[in-house]
């Protein structure tokens, strides 16, 4: 990075050490994303499976037969499960790999609203292509 | 973000080195991480040889020897030589751990060393460097006072509402041994700094040693504090910046496992929730 950064708090200050430490107090926030973070693993597992097995099962088949499969409401409600899962279980996971590596702050706001926007975008994108085959194309 | 390369100032150059004692027979060289803060160079690593029929069987006391007989300017902390004060915490041949309960013939077993090392680690040399990613004072001392900030910061003693009582605060034996695998931490540091969540957001998070300690008192059947104990660790960089990589469990030189500690913790946040 050109700019030099200046982490949060390492440089030399003449505050005291708990004062340092103590920074602007707690957030108040954090168990629930720890929790859906692991509920979602565990949806993950039984859902990708599912949707694995969907997939596998269009194999050498026409778009017609697809369109046919996911059109099934069990099948659109699995894969909509499923991307719903999966968008979130990314969104909290990505969001820790910023806050873990991004200090700027400036850098770090802007990183984890761009990572909240992509997973909300393909989420709806993939929820609204199962939709439209589930509800019927217009024609 | 990330920086791949040390600043200039800080990349370790090739430091001194000293010979063999004449007449030595058994000889281990020992490659140790130099820096003065007063003379403006750059961190340098010197090589010393450790007459090994002279010098007692641990690492402590190879540095010792190095201090008394070779260069009294070898600058380290020590107080116990016996695993209890946690001072000669350091960085031996890529393992954190204490000087003084690491043996100079163990630190250099397969079962220990880690295998990045093994690969490149052919001379023999048992390398010794300061704590990792703490600021340096001075050759193998680490400023460790943001470490015991968060120390205190987690409010270390017994609070309670109720009038203290006549004698002391009673316990169950089965209560007592809850604490056992927690009580013994003797805060020298090796799992906090073995820890990359804290290596990059050690301003923030507190670190598994002081989760560690935090858990020892969120347990503890006497105290009346636990449920601002748990608000006060309710936060993202806290608590919740341990990802389980388990560094301070395969470091820790009294076999505790502040990981699991950890984990206690986030098992009740969630157990209020629910």
């Amino acid at each position: 990075m050109a700019k030099e950064q200046v982490r949060q708090d390492t440089h030399v200050s003449i505050r005291t050490p708990r004062a340092r430490v103590a920074g602007l107090g707690v957030a108040h926030h954090g168990v629930g994303h720890w929790w859906l973070q692991r509920i979602t693993a565990v949806t993950n597992t039984v859902l990708m499976l599912s949707f694995v097995v969907i997939i596998a099962r269009m194999a050498g088949r026409g778009y017609a037969d697809a369109v046919h499969v996911i059109a099934n409401p069990f099948v659109s409600i699995i894969l909509i499960l499923a991307f719903l899962s999966v968008t979130l279980h990314m969104r909290i996971g990505m969001q820790v790999v910023i806050e873990d590596y991004v200090h700027a702050q400036a850098t770090k706001i802007v990183a984890v609203f761009a990572n909240n926007v992509y997973a909300v975008l393909v989420a709806v994108a993939c929820v609204y292509a199962v939709l439209r085959i589930g509800f019927g194309q217009p024609a | 973000m990330a920086q791949f390369n040390l600043p200039k100032n800080s990349q370790i150059t090739q430091g001194k080195s000293w010979p063999a004692p004449p007449g030595a027979r058994s000889v281990q060289t020992f490659k140790i991480y130099r820096w003065n803060p007063d003379d403006g160079a750059n961190p340098r690593i010197d090589t010393y040889q450790v007459d090994r029929d002279d010098c007692g069987p641990m690492v402590l006391d190879a540095l010792l020897w190095i201090k008394n007989k070779v260069d009294s300017t070898l600058v380290f902390r020590r107080s116990c030589r016996e695993g209890i004060c946690g001072s000669c915490a350091m960085n031996i041949e890529g393992q954190n751990a204490l000087a003084c309960t690491m043996g100079i013939d163990e630190c250099k077993s397969p079962d220990n060393a880690l295998p990045v090392l093994t690969r490149k680690d052919k001379d023999g040399a048992i390398r010794i460097y300061p704590l990792p990613h703490m600021p340096v004072l001075k050759d193998l001392v680490p400023d460790l006072t943001n470490f015991y900030a968060q120390h205190a910061a987690i409010e270390p003693w017994l609070q309670t509402e109720t009038p203290a009582p006549e004698k002391e605060w009673r316990q169950t034996p089965e209560d007592r041994s809850r604490l056992d695998g927690l009580y013994e931490c003797i805060l020298c540091a090796c799992c906090s700094t073995s820890c990359p969540s804290y290596w990059w957001n050690g301003d923030k998070f507190l670190g598994p040693a002081a989760l560690l300690q935090a858990y020892r008192w969120l347990i503890d059947s006497r105290d009346e504090n636990t449920g601002d104990r748990l608000d006060a660790l309710h936060d993202p960089f806290r608590l919740y910046r341990c990802h389980t990589i388990m560094n301070c469990a395969n470091t820790c030189p009294k076999n505790l496992n502040p990981a699991k500690a950890i984990a206690e913790i986030k098992k009740m946040m969630v157990e209020r929730t629910l």
